[in-house]
């Protein structure tokens, strides 16, 4: 079990058990332009323990991305519901981070601006939210890069930039919508490397949003396989790959990542197939 | 570690011969342009100056280039009828500067209210493009005879022609704002105010500060057009006396000040351009400039 490796925490409420997510049933339909309901996810159901890091693959258009605007509170579910920490979701969750594919930095902000955004809308005094955002800079490596402005820094720099902007606020959840899938693969693992570190620091529960079953594999605890739209849960796997998990690079060539690995491949291939001939079928 | 730009090694055989043609052949890019744009102003005034010298085009209705020029002496050194050209162009100015404001601070206004609000934009959208499509440089005459020969119906005129040019650019610059950056912020905490703040507003910056410069133009027309329905004062006045007169080389002189000052505020937009939207990468025109 992937519990096996984490502190253990006293029973009753706990701080972390303010992380936990519950999906219950989880429906969304969308009206079309054209009129017509269309469903983007039907009856998810699934659970992410405080502290966890789960990963959701599938394949493209199942409903991932719907599934953590419900999370967030952006959205309002159709049918079933989402609670974080016990709490029924009903706008926007307090404690959460987003982070997604397009580096959603603010073009006019510099490093420092970016970065310190969060504290700045909890409403942190500036001097305070300053000294914060220098000190998550340096933890990303990017101390001297604070007066640069985004379209100054290579595609990795941005995307700690974001990654400092998403944590600084200690969330309890950390949502990631693909946030390393326009990289190149070897700033993807290196950006990879450095997420699990900062993720073992600070320990938020994280629904991670993937097609790269590699990348699902080596960070997660736990994968959840959907199926072509409507999306729902397939296939739920436990990662028992020790932890820390140190250099992504290395793993890859664990033995047990390779048959876990293959075990969700499996599983994930049919819905792919599918999801293919659905989109061929449209196209013919 | 402290520099973002590649830099490649300047070993490299021949790197300094290769950077030095390139200076040498952009600084004659450069000189080359240079002497295109005096022809063309050498061929356009000369030419206008000898074809009604010989008599070809009549300068009575078309004037001349020397008969603008003596009336641009004339208009600085002895005056106007109604007071120092200083005055004059001080109050035309004037009107112009303070329509420019009001109408770009309504535009503003109005325009982020209504990109962001979507039930306001489509009770007034179709009352707008009504608005837009009439000629509003009537509309001067209407100020004229609700509120005189003064300064105020200028503004007002200047005003309402700035305020469309800004407010549909304002409105669009809102419509285009990144969704992300909006989900981003508002998973954060934001309120509407604040979303307004950090994201909205600074996002359509870029679209606001586009259409100044046309907007300042307009100002000008605006207040021009409005002097001529009616005042006491101003390059209107001046330029409608100059018709009634016969006289087109005052008109002509009085499009040189008018664009000379207009110049001069693009410039200054320019300057402010520059300074609020410091943060986007510099264009490809620059970076080309090598």
């Amino acid at each position: 079990m992937s519990d096996q490796t984490r502190r253990p925490h006293p029973p009753g409420i706990t701080p972390d058990d303010a992380a936990r997510i519950d999906i219950i049933g989880l429906t969304k339909r969308f009206l079309t332009p054209k009129g017509e309901v269309f469903t983007a996810i039907n009856d998810v159901t699934l659970t992410v323990e405080p502290g966890q890091f789960c990963a959701i693959v599938g394949p493209t258009g199942c409903g991932k991305s719907t599934t953590l605007a419900q999370v967030s509170g952006l959205e309002h579910p159709s049918a079933g519901s989402v609670s974080v920490g016990g709490q029924i979701v009903d706008g926007i969750t307090d404690g959460v981070s987003y982070m997604f594919q397009a580096d959603s930095l603010f073009p006019w902000k510099t490093v420092l601006g970016n970065v310190m955004i969060g504290p700045v809308l909890l409403g942190t005094a500036k001097a305070e939210a300053t000294t914060l955002a220098m000190d998550w800079l340096r933890r990303v490596g990017l101390s001297g890069f604070e007066d640069r402005y985004p379209h100054q820094l290579s595609g990795g720099m941005r995307k700690r930039v974001a990654m400092a902007a998403a944590l600084i606020n200690r969330p309890r959840i950390l949502l990631m919508d693909e946030p390393f899938g326009a990289l190149d693969v070897q700033t993807k693992a290196i950006m990879q490397t450095e997420l699990l570190q900062l993720w073992e620091e600070l320990r938020p529960s994280v629904l991670f949003i993937t097609h790269d079953l590699d990348e699902a594999v080596a960070l997660s605890d736990r994968v959840v396989i959907m199926t072509t739209s409507p999306g729902t849960v397939k296939n739920v796997f436990d990662i028992d790959l020790p932890r820390p998990r140190g250099d992504v690079q290395q793993i890859r060539h664990e033995e047990r990542f390779l048959e876990l690995q293959g075990q969700i491949w499996e599983s994930l291939r049919d819905e792919v197939t599918r999801a293919y001939a659905q989109t061929a079928g449209v196209a013919a | 570690m402290t520099s973002t730009t590649v830099a490649t090694p300047a070993a490299r055989l021949g790197e300094t011969d290769l950077q030095s043609s390139a200076r040498r052949a952009h600084s004659r890019r450069t000189a080359w342009v240079w002497v295109g744009r005096v022809a063309v102003a050498v061929i356009v005034v000369g030419g206008w100056q000898w074809f009604t010298t010989a008599g070809w085009v009549d300068k009575f209705f078309y004037g001349q280039p020397s008969g603008i020029w003596d009336s641009l002496v004339h208009l600085f050194t002895v005056g106007t009828a109604f007071g120092t050209i200083w005055e004059n162009l001080g109050v035309t100015v004037e009107e112009a500067f303070f329509g420019f404001l009001l109408g770009t601070v309504a535009g503003v206004i109005i325009g982020i209210l209504f990109g962001s609000n979507k039930y306001l934009a489509t009770v007034f959208g179709p009352y707008i493009k009504v608005l837009n499509s009439i000629p509003r440089i009537v509309l001067g005459s209407i100020f004229i005879v609700a509120f005189g020969l003064g300064v105020f119906p200028k503004v007002l005129l200047a005003a309402v022609l700035v305020f469309f040019v800004v407010f549909f650019n304002a409105f669009q610059g809102v419509r285009e704002v990144d969704q992300n950056l909006v989900a981003n912020v508002r998973v954060l905490g934001a309120s509407t105010l604040q979303v307004a703040r950090h994201v909205t507003i600074p996002s359509a910056m870029t679209w606001i500060i586009a259409s100044l410069h046309t907007a300042f133009g307009f100002a000008i027309i605006g207040a021009l057009v409005a002097e001529v329905l009616g005042a006491q004062h101003g390059i209107g006045l001046i330029i409608s006396q100059a018709q009634g007169s016969f006289d087109p080389n005052t008109v002509f002189a009085c499009m040189v000040i008018t664009a000379v000052v207009t110049l001069g505020a693009e410039y200054l937009i320019t300057l402010l351009e520059k300074a609020v939207l410091k943060w986007r990468p510099p264009n490809r025109s620059e970076a080309q400039a090598i």
